[in-house]
């Protein structure tokens, strides 16, 4: 039984990083093809996208997007957490689920419905509607996990930081904040990976700055180039180092 | 009102503002648009149902609705189907100190840049790829594997077992192992165990993976693209073309509240197993 | 129905750390037997063995003379109370119950008059269609039982059972568990670590300490004479006064080895005479009086009748009624 286990979790480690492995060793190919034959080691397509100042400009826009959306979707998520997590308001449960309704619709209808506003208002496709876009989708995530990292154990102790006169700015900075740190960090980093990698609402709400996906996807259009590999690859070596670095950091803290 | 109630609504405030301002009343300009018509290039707003009968008359379009759910049907059940014994064999087969390690590795590639990930199952599948390559070693194929919905599939399959065995792994580590101990003491055995007992306890957590595949596999617009080529179209390539092409947006938006209805009736069959607030 | 259990010179280790050693241990069919420890004494490890949940390292284990080495959980006699129950939450109560039943082939209708029959045995009749979420936790406790007991195994085993509900609620269900026992007359093998759970159930207590039985017998027995100093303490408060060559603190006492007086034996008259106490501080416990007193350099702890009212600084002649030695080996 064990061994009919390894043998599939063999078979599924095969399918989950075939396409990387295709991935990363056609990034190295000496040839003008990432495909088969293998034409030798070369790290010049490397050099070429680190040079391209298109790639590293939606790179920036990428980072600064997904930095700042994330922010704001932390802040607004944890404010309503903790909002919702101490009193029964009339209407908590609507709330609620307002708050976690955007969870269940597609990016695409997002952002569609987003640019059918902006057009509307006459408001131009720019990083900041993208950013609030962003904003949309990380906000539900932001908040559940929040709420659902509020517990007992949190409410008794703000209300003892309340009982010792802490104003409420001070219980929100000095005890939930503190006490919340894992729930937070987990849930700015998972939304800085959605917003980093989203590519729908960045494309229909972008027209000259772009993101990176968006960026890469019209290299794409161009054809197929060692180039893309060389990018992909870039971007999974960087997010793979992040997560293992994470993973560490979060086993060593335990 | 007291004191700290008015508080509480002033912290949730901010929050239910924002999603109703971008979400919302967003989403209300577009079910508004979608009763609109086009005349040559221009908007006229009216409210009329027109576009959903074309959306749901012309075969061309409503074959794209078709498409799109058999897609996405089909690509929640192998991932579910494909994830659960990975998830329960890193669960239980791998020892304890590895486990984190193996879950990580299993999910690794879900950190790649999401275009990027089918850009690379297109260099696989395609006529030089590795695949065929493979094949032809032996002396088979070439095979029209890319540009497929063979390639759409297996694209969106990837992506969501990785989603799914981490959803399914979370569900069945939290489970007391007294379950299965006490299934087998009262004589059921291996397979029994699982079918009447495990099974039904980790129904939460495929149920709500199952659901985010779905929602998120019904509205993607890159691996069909990419992967499936032109040889049929999903329901967003219908919409993304509807507003390239003609900036059709009343057409595109009356698409996207027929996107959304299919979504919110797949919420409503599985929101009696349905967990979000704990993803 | 019922079944004898053998365990024969049983050891077991985790990764190197010896859980249990050469354990041998004679359960009578339609025996209530307890063991009793600290956690990680290895008496849940070797519940666990009976159950067939883990295999011995070494050793041989006898469910009515057959021996169980390499039979799985579910071809045993026996059947498992958990801890945490292990109610299955998607069933409903009749058909947690059926379970065992349904495994081996019982038809619905017959299980679900089995069922019946079962809650009612255990107090929840007409509860067949509930769900184990809506039930409290000694009403849960109860499902598992009648789970257990369901398939009529000849040996139940109970892994404390009763350590997650309320002090009161454990002593009514110790009542009834013993009833039930008695109707049932299978034999029972229970696991706690609370003494008076032990003492109220069994006919036999099996203290254990470090992988090792330390004491067995009847709870009279258990309690009163001792087997070891860590039965002795384990217990319940005792006073312990080291012997040395027949001289201890309070006198002359014949050996070498250790005078083990409870609390409740020691009062104005008995057998052994303790000698002038001085009285240090007492509180009113509602049965008894509780007092510390000092004899030399010696504090006995001591529990006087309810009406006594001793005062701090007084002297008064101490003697115990009944007493145990523990030579030293």
């Amino acid at each position: 039984m064990r061994r009919l286990g390894y043998l599939y979790l063999a078979l599924a480690y095969g399918f989950i990083f075939l396409p990387v492995v295709v991935l990363v060793v056609f990034s190295l190919q000496d040839g003008r093809l990432p495909v088969p034959p293998f034409q030798g080691f070369s790290l010049r397509w490397y050099g070429k996208i680190l040079s391209d100042r298109g790639l590293m400009t939606a790179l920036g826009n990428s980072a600064a997007v997904a930095g700042v959306s994330s922010g704001v979707a932390l802040v607004l998520g944890f404010l309503a957490a903790h909002g919702l997590a101490r009193v029964r308001l009339p209407g908590s449960v609507l709330m609620r689920g307002v708050l976690i309704a955007p969870m269940t619709v597609s990016y695409l209808i997002i952002g569609l419905g987003l640019l059918t506003l902006f057009n509307q208002m006459g408001v131009k496709p720019s990083l900041w509607a993208t950013g609030i876009g962003h904003v949309v989708i990380n906000l539900p995530l932001c908040f559940a996990i929040c709420f659902a990292a509020m517990g007992d154990h949190q409410k008794s102790a703000e209300r003892a930081a309340r009982d010792l006169g802490a104003s409420e700015m001070r219980v929100l900075w000095h005890v939930s904040a503190p006490m919340l740190a894992p729930a937070l960090g987990a849930a700015f980093f998972l939304s800085v990976t959605f917003s980093w990698d989203e590519f729908i609402i960045a494309f229909l709400l972008t027209r000259f700055d772009v993101t990176l996906p968006v960026e890469i996807w019209s290299m794409l259009r161009s054809g197929l180039s060692p180039a893309t590999n060389a990018i992909g690859s870039l971007v999974f070596l960087a997010s793979a180092l992040v997560v293992i670095a994470l993973e560490a950091l979060f086993r060593r803290s335990k | 009102m007291s004191d700290e109630r008015r508080l509480a609504l002033a912290l949730v405030s901010p929050a239910l503002l924002w999603t109703l301002a971008f979400f919302a009343v967003p989403f209300a300009a577009m079910l508004l648009l979608s009763f609109a018509h086009m005349e040559g290039r221009t908007v006229v707003q009216g409210l009329s149902l027109a576009n959903y009968a074309k959306a749901l008359g012309e075969p061309s379009h409503l074959k794209a609705l078709i498409n799109s759910v058999e897609i996405t049907v089909t690509v929640t059940v192998v991932s579910v189907a494909l994830a659960w014994p990975l998830a329960a064999t890193i669960a239980w087969s791998v020892p304890a100190r590895w486990q984190r390690a193996a879950l990580l590795m299993a999910v690794l590639p879900f950190w790649t840049s999401y275009v990027v990930r089918s850009y690379s199952w297109a260099l696989v599948l395609g006529k030089n790829g590795v695949v065929n390559q493979a094949f032809g070693a032996v002396g088979l194929g070439p095979f029209e594997l890319a540009s497929t919905r063979f390639a759409t599939v297996l694209g969106f399959t990837h992506f969501f077992v990785m989603l799914l065995t981490l959803t399914i792994y979370a569900n069945l580590i939290q489970l007391s192992p007294n379950y299965a101990r006490a299934a087998q003491d009262l004589g059921a055995g291996r397979l029994r165990t699982l079918w009447h007992v495990i099974l039904p306890l980790t129904l939460p957590g495929i149920v709500t993976g199952a659901f985010v595949t779905f929602v998120l596999c019904i509205g993607d617009y890159i691996t069909p693209q990419i992967l499936g080529g032109n040889t049929e179209l999903t329901l967003p390539q219908l919409i993304m073309l509807q507003m390239g092409r003609g900036g059709n947006f009343p057409m595109a938006s009356a698409l996207s509240v027929i996107l959304m209805a299919v979504v919110t009736l797949a919420y409503a069959a599985s929101a009696r197993w349905l967990r979000l607030d704990r993803l | 129905m019922t079944a004898s259990v053998t365990i024969d010179r049983v050891t077991q280790t985790y990764g190197g750390a010896v859980a249990l050693h050469e354990v041998s241990l004679d359960i009578a069919a339609g025996e209530f037997v307890v063991l009793l420890g600290p956690s990680g004494c290895g008496k849940t490890t070797l519940l666990n063995l009976i159950g067939g949940f883990a295999q011995p390292a070494s050793g041989r284990i006898l469910i009515g003379g057959r021996d169980m080495a390499g039979v799985a959980p579910a071809a045993r006699p026996t059947t498992t109370v958990f801890q945490d129950y292990a109610l299955f939450p998607h069933m409903t109560l009749a058909e947690n119950v059926g379970f065992g039943l349904r495994m081996r082939g019982m038809g619905r209708a017959q299980r679900r008059e089995k069922a019946a029959q079962m809650l009612a045995l255990v107090g929840l009749p007409g509860r067949e269609d509930r769900r184990p979420h809506e039930l409290s936790g000694g009403q849960r406790q109860r499902v598992a039982l009648a789970r257990a007991l369901a398939v009529s195994p000849d040996v139940l085993l109970l892994d404390e059972p009763l350590g997650a509900l309320d002090l009161k609620l454990r002593r009514q269900m110790q009542d009834e568990l013993k009833a039930i026992q008695r109707q049932v007359g299978t034999t029972f093998v229970h696991v706690t670590h609370d003494q008076e759970e032990a003492m109220a159930l069994a006919d036999r207590i099996v203290v254990m300490s470090e992988g090792r039985v330390s004491d067995l017998g009847p709870p009279r027995e258990v309690y009163l004479r001792p087997k070891s100093l860590f039965s002795a303490a384990f217990m319940g408060e005792i006073n312990q006064i080291p012997v040395v060559a027949g001289q201890s603190a309070i006198g002359a006492y014949p050996g070498t080895g250790t005078l083990l007086i409870r609390p409740e034996a020691i009062g104005t008259s008995g057998a052994l005479a303790l000698g002038q106490a001085t009285i240090m501080d007492a509180a009113f416990f509602g049965t008894h009086v509780r007092v510390h007193a000092r004899i030399a350099d010696l504090t006995l702890t001591l529990h006087l009748p309810q009406d006594a009212d001793p005062q701090p600084g007084a002297v008064m002649m101490l003697y115990a009624s009944a007493h145990s030695f523990l030579e030293s080996r």
